[in-house]
């Protein structure tokens, strides 16, 4: 049998079912493996081991008395956005050091409720501000299968986490491709679900309009059982959609023949690296034999996506984060006075980016610019999404790459931040839109770079997006690989 | 020179939970005990709108003939103060619940319309309070809905601007849309003033003189400011755009901030709620539901009555004592003696005693009673008074006092004509003053009578059998 760390999760539910192993023994796998690998990765941010043993050990009862739970004593670790009862939560920012949050997340406290064991806080750009990963206020996150390179952002921690063995899945949060793009690039599975499918409530917000919570995990089928388990409507989230969660599991296996595949023109107009590109028209023509018919379709007003996506998260994140002012919690400086202390405070706490795009959206939404950008933008937005619904009448999902390139190296685009906000060109609109998307690796950039194809479904049809990635990734050798990292330091005997 | 007055009236809920969470919407408590993530604006916490305080804040827009917005939404008004959670307060901005609309106000000589604008929803800040080496913050009055109710700048003085007011918390607290209690913060306002040459002339620069807490306070300080405006215009300088403080115990008022310096807020929509949908038939519903208001209330009690109009007003205007009365009326069937009961007796005490309506212990079946005994002459006036202040004081059956304190009037012709011959042998001189003209001296023989009969004679026998006696 496989290392324990090396398990999807399905896997590890059927060792835990079998009493193979214990979710004690997995737990403590995992642990060891972060101890191991870690310091290298620089993943996580928080791990309190004995608390993570603890619950594990109270899984395991369960378990012993009888109880279910779809996720029954498998360890979990959250992007350091998710509230996580008694869980430091920093957002990956000086300004909530020291911060301890006193209330589950809905998506957390659904996953407690299968049983997850929750445990570790994974790495992330500050406040979800970044496509690299390098604006974490603690410490970067290495790529697993290049540590000289970044792993994508936001959610890199949770990204490289899966990939270097240290956890089964994670979650992260998109808010214009901040699961995807870092799916793409260490090699994992990736998904957006659509806005509103998933609560916010305990999402620590960067847009509130575009925010989606979702996993990352080693395959298409555990990917569709967590987001079964997160989604349906939550009386805490007013933009949440009520009703069940749809189901995935039982309706990705359905294939695809007879499925249109759009692929919009505009993406593939030279805006990808070479070795991308073949990637993912390979993966088209495997779709194609897989009995999918691709047609080209037309997303009219992509190029306005980028400055659209800037001026919309920008604004909203000014306000969501103006409640970071170290009067209630978190951080604190002294001032002389109230307004001295915030400014104190969040000169302090908030790092270069994310100070960036206050300025950018309370600029945005000021008197007499309100007009000009903000409310442009919102009919943009408009424009954006009535492309995605026009498109789908005659195509059941969408393909893409994920990212222009694979995974760059550090400092490569720090010093230009437009650069590094051109990396989300393929990922913004999906939240623009509202729509679902998803990452599922297809291949290998150089042989060595992991590259994500990326698949988009209509809003709440997520089960369109399942059915195309588990038909791509049965009838592909993907999955499973692992990145030199995890060959090299992951055996200890076995 | 001429004050035109504009009002921001805030107005907290009576609802069981707070705007946009699940803690109690409840006064007072230790500080920092009706809280939670949401309205301490912790990370990752959500708002959910209270569709209470939509209800009741259509109902006041109904009540005041305002057109409601089955579209409507709320935003972000981003400013950073202490007492503000997340530095922004979720309001409503361009597209408000109930818009138009009017009340109706009492002057000394006439009534008078006042236009409202607009009625939006909004959550109220938390309670700032400074000590000596710093400062606390109280998060329990923080999300507590508020609703903001805007006039145009209809009202010329202050009086009318207090008309407005008291008008204002009357009909709110008819229709229980708030405790309208001046004390616990449940009404402040802005007011907005401004002076002109004449009536045709434009409006003035405004002055905003804020958080006003009681309407006394907010008469002082508007005939303070009117002056003071009128001063510095007839001293031919500018007044400029700003906001004021009152001091109302020193009775002045100083600048807080000019235009320069004034917020930009920022306004943009609320991106974590979805646009309040309120349907016509849920609209309906409320309505069939409202209560009727004081005016319309004080005509019908008129008419089903017979009261004087004055009284009628004075029982209206408070919906808890026209209650009371129409229900004593209803049982007694005699509502203007319901009414001079209400009017006198009951008033009187209640001031005197600072009780409310709703706790007194003269019930309104008793009130009828009362009134029944009288109008059977089984006991007089006076003693009628002692039974209404035995049954304020105690409660009970006003049958039963009178039979426990012997108060019923003696109406036998011969015992009170044996009365009347001794009160004639003692009082010669009163006779004969009567009988040289002085009308005043029956009233006093009269007043022996009863002196004699410790109350219990009937004076209008007393008074026939007098005159029968001295008259001609
Ligand atoms: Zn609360």
């Amino acid at each position: 049998m496989a290392e324990l760390t090396q398990l999807t999760l399905h896997e590890t539910l059927d060792a835990l079912a079998r009493g193979t192993c214990s979710s004690e023994d997995v737990t403590r796998a995992y642990l060891d493996r972060i101890a191991a690998v870690d310091d290298r990765i620089g993943a996580f941010l928080h791990l309190d081991r004995d608390q993570a043993l603890a619950d594990a050990r109270a899984a395991d009862a369960r378990r012993k008395a009888g109880q279910g739970g779809r996720l029954l004593g498998v360890p979990l670790a959250m992007k350091d956005v998710l509230n996580v009862k008694g869980h430091p939560c920093t957002c990956g920012s000086q300004i909530l050091k020291g911060y301890v949050a006193p209330y589950d997340a809905t998506a957390v406290a659904r996953l407690r409720a299968e049983g997850a064991v929750i445990m570790g806080r994974l790495n992330m750009d500050e406040f979800a501000m970044g496509s690299s990963n390098e604006n974490s206020s603690y410490h970067p996150v290495r790529n697993p299968y290049d540590l000289g390179r970044v792993p994508g952002g936001s959610s890199g921690g949770s990204a490289a986490a899966v990939a270097a063995d240290e956890i089964t899945a994670s979650l992260g949060s998109d808010t214009g491709g901040s699961i995807r793009q870092p799916a793409s690039f260490c090699g994992v599975v990736g998904v957006k679900p659509s806005y509103g499918r998933v609560s916010r409530y305990g999402l620590t917000a960067f847009a509130s309009s575009l925010d989606q919570i979702g996993p990352f995990t080693k395959e298409v089928a555990d990917a569709a059982l967590l987001t079964e388990v997160m989604s349906g409507g939550d009386p805490l989230d007013s933009t949440s959609v009520p009703g069940p969660a749809p189901e995935l599991l039982a309706t990705m296996k359905q294939g695809i023949r007879g499925f249109r595949i759009g692929l919009p023109k505009e993406y593939f107009q030279g805006g990808m690296d070479a070795a991308t590109e073949a990637l993912v028209r390979a993966a088209v023509k495997q779709l194609e034999a897989l009995g999918a018919e691709p047609v080209e379709i037309s997303l009219p007003h992509t190029e306005y996506a980028i400055a659209t996506y800037y001026i919309i998260a920008t604004a909203e994140a000014s306000a969501n984060l103006a409640r970071f002012d170290g009067v209630r919690y978190g951080n604190r400086i002294a001032g002389v006075d109230p307004i001295d202390m915030y400014e104190k405070t969040r000169s302090a706490g908030f790092g270069n980016e994310v100070k960036r795009r206050i300025i950018l959206g309370t600029y945005v939404l000021s008197s007499g610019y309100y007009d000009a950008y903000y409310k442009k933008a919102q009919k943009v937005r408009a424009l954006i999404r009535r492309d995605f619904d026009e498109a789908f009448k005659t195509c059941q999902a969408i393909v893409t790459p994920a990212t222009p390139s694979a995974a760059f190296g550090f400092g490569e685009k720090t010093g230009d931040p437009l650069q590094m906000y051109l990396s989300d060109i393929f990922t913004v609109t999906t939240n623009l839109a509202g729509i679902c998307g998803m990452s599922v690796p297809c291949g290998f950039a150089g042989g060595t770079l992991p590259v994500g194809l990326q698949i988009l479904g209509p809003a709440f049809r997520e089960d369109n997006m399942f059915r195309v990635a588990h038909a791509y990734e049965q009838a592909t050798a993907w999955r499973g690989k692992r990145p030199p990292l995890a060959v090299d330091a992951g055996r200890t005997g076995a | 020179m001429i004050a035109s007055i504009g009002l921001e009236v805030h107005v907290q809920l009576r609802t069981n939970t707070k705007m946009f969470c699940g803690c109690p919407n409840r006064y007072g408590g230790e500080p920092n005990t009706h809280v939670c993530p949401v309205c301490l604006g912790y990370p990752g916490a959500l708002p959910v709108i209270n569709a209470e305080a939509v209800r009741l804040t259509v109902m006041t827009g109904l009540l005041l003939g305002c057109r409601i917005n089955l579209k409507n939404k709320f935003d972000r008004k981003n400013y950073f103060y202490p007492d503000q959670a997340k530095n922004y307060q979720i309001s409503q901005y361009d597209q408000p619940l109930c818009e138009g609309g009017q009340l109706e106000i009492q002057l000394k000589d006439r009534t008078k319309i006042i236009r409202i604008t607009r009625i939006h929803l909004e959550e109220d800040v938390a309670k700032n309070t400074h000590f000596g080496d710093g400062s606390g913050i109280d998060f329990n009055r923080a999300g507590t809905p508020l609703m903001e109710i805007v006039t145009e700048p209809d009202m010329d003085n202050e009086d009318e601007a207090f008309a407005f007011l008291t008008a204002l918390k009357q009909i709110l607290a008819y229709a229980d849309i708030s405790d309208c209690n001046l004390e616990q913060g449940n009404i402040r306002c802005d007011i907005n003033t401004s002076v002109r040459p004449t009536r045709e002339s434009p409006l003035g620069t405004k002055v905003e003189i804020k958080n006003m807490n009681t309407f006394r306070g907010a008469h002082r300080a508007l005939a303070h400011e009117i002056q003071r405006q009128i001063r510095e215009v007839q001293r031919g300088r500018a007044i400029p755009q700003e906001t004021r403080r009152w001091d109302d115990d020193a009775g002045v008022s100083s600048s807080m901030r000019t235009k320069e310096y004034a917020h930009d807020y920022r306004y943009f929509p609320e991106p974590d709620l979805l646009p309040v949908e309120l349907t016509q038939t849920q609209v309906d519903t409320w309505a069939a539901l409202l209560p009727e208001r004081p005016p319309e209330r004080r005509e019908r009690m008129v008419r089903d009555y017979g009261i004087p109009d004055y009284d009628a007003g004075v029982l209206a205007a408070d919906r808890a004592i026209a209650d009371y009365f129409e229900k004593a009326a209803r049982l007694s069937g005699k509502g203007k003696a319901v009414s001079n009961w209400m009017m006198s007796e009951m008033m009187r005490l209640l001031t005197a005693t600072g009780q409310e309506i709703g706790a007194v212990k003269i019930t309104p079946e008793a009130l009828a009673a009362l009134v029944a005994l009288v109008e059977a002459k089984t006991i007089n006036q006076p003693a009628a008074k002692e039974v209404f202040a035995v049954l304020f004081e105690q409660g009970g059956d006003p049958q039963q006092i009178v039979q426990d304190r012997g108060l019923v009037q003696v109406s036998d012709t011969g015992a009170i004509q044996g009365l009347v011959d001794q009160v004639l042998r003692e009082n010669e001189r009163s006779v004969q003053d009567y009988r040289s003209g002085k009308e005043a001296a029956l009233q006093f023989l009269v007043g022996q009578v009863m002196r004699i009969s410790k109350g219990k004679a009937n004076p209008q026998l007393a008074r026939e059998l007098l005159l029968k006696a001295i008259g001609s």
